[in-house]
């Protein structure tokens, strides 16, 4: 972060680095409002736990008030009669405030292409990072909460859907060989009695 | 199973049990609309019936044979826990007639159920407490699950945004937003 806050001088650059270094601030201070409705609050719940440990992010304190919070996750389905309300729990956060958008129902409406079902949050309100997945798992939201907080270090406030990453080159063969080493000795795995 | 519960509806409604079946130990019995409620009571109260305990109340829709026999079936099914027997007792009702005689006062589990029937396929029960629509909301116009109601159409209570679609998802050319995508841009500072 040092050139971020010490470079720059010339003028008309000032802003942008103030700006900067606001957002360097801010992203790790992230306050939580849940805006739990399904399935995918099971998984919100495991990535909230210490086993993922949401709090080497700064935004492990959930606020279970709209005003105290900045940073909203709407997770789960949300139906046409509870729009309004959403749209109202948005409207009563404090500036500068993000909303991540968790699971396919919630970025999408997912397969509830029906009569109750609003397609999408961002009908109603306006959207920072979309994480896909029904459920996303834990790891996705961490990774998409990590492209939340590049974005708010950057001040950029587009629309971004977390990218479906593959495992590293080698990870599969490490992870097939610490399976080996743990495997030693035991007898093997098959799905016949 | 035997067919006590049909033979002692038959006995005490006559005509007015327009069909019976059994299939493997489920008795169905279509009843004419004006005895709904007398069957039902009859049911509970009947001691060799004894039939206390409501299961379920709800409406299938059958659009094709509102000429013939009417569209809404409307169906109940109904428990005797001491007797461990159970029946299904049927109202067949034209569109144009879609009203039928609450039980909500012999089983009180019918409450809520002829609420949903109600909300979702349009029957009318008479003498219902409060008979409102239970899980769409006021402002909603017609009745989602009848056939004839659009798959796909939504009435929504909000305005959705500017520049959005429906069921256009978001996943445009921002998919995939790489990490550090751009330095910092002033035009996007805000939505």
């Amino acid at each position: 972060m040092g050139d971020v806050i010490m470079g720059g001088g010339e003028s008309g650059v000032f802003t942008t680095k103030f700006d900067a270094l606001l957002g360097w601030a801010r992203k790790f201070s992230l306050f939580q409002y849940p805006f739990v409705t399904a399935c995918c609050g099971m998984e919100f719940m495991a990535a909230a736990g210490p086993k993922y440990d949401i709090a080497r992010f700064g935004a492990e304190a959930p606020r279970f008030s709209p005003r105290q919070s900045d940073l909203l996750w709407v997770v789960g389905t949300v139906s046409q009669r509870q729009a309004p309300a959403l749209r109202r729990i948005y409207e009563q956060m404090l500036e500068p405030k993000w909303v991540m958008s968790f699971g396919t129902c919630a970025s999408c409406g997912g397969f509830y292409d029906n009569y109750a079902t609003l397609p999408g949050i961002d009908k109603a309100i306006p959207v920072d990072v979309y994480i896909p997945g029904c459920p996303p798992r834990p790891e996705a939201v961490l990774d998409g909460l990590m492209l939340l907080m590049d974005k708010i270090g950057r001040c950029d406030r587009t629309p971004a859907v977390l990218k479906n990453t593959a495992l590293p080159e080698g990870v599969p063969d490490k992870l097939e060989q610490l399976y080996q080493i743990r495997m030693k000795g035991k007898a093997p795995v098959t799905n016949e009695e | 199973m035997s067919k006590l519960l049909l033979d002692r509806l038959k006995a005490q409604f006559g005509d007015s049990v327009l069909e019976t079946s059994s299939f493997r130990g489920d008795d169905v019995a279509v009843l004419d609309p004006k005895v709904w409620r007398a069957a039902a009571t009859f049911l509970r109260d009947d001691p060799r019936c004894a039939c206390d305990y409501f299961v379920d109340l709800s409406v299938v829709d059958f659009p094709d044979l509102d000429e013939s026999t009417g569209r809404f079936e409307v169906y109940l099914i109904v428990h005797s826990v001491a007797k461990k027997h159970r029946v299904r007792l049927k109202a067949r009702l034209k569109e144009a007639s879609a009203d039928l005689d609450s039980v909500s006062s012999v089983y009180g589990g019918a409450d809520w159920a002829e609420r949903e029937a109600f909300d979702m396929f349009g029957v009318r029960f008479n003498g219902h407490p409060d008979l409102r629509r239970i899980l769409m909301y006021e402002e909603f116009s017609g009745y989602p699950l009848r056939k004839d109601y659009p798959a796909n159409k939504a009435q929504p209570l909000i305005e959705y945004r500017e520049g959005t679609h429906d069921k256009l998802g978001p996943f445009l050319e921002d998919e995939g937003m790489p990490f550090d995508r751009s330095p910092v841009d002033p035009k996007n500072f805000s939505h």
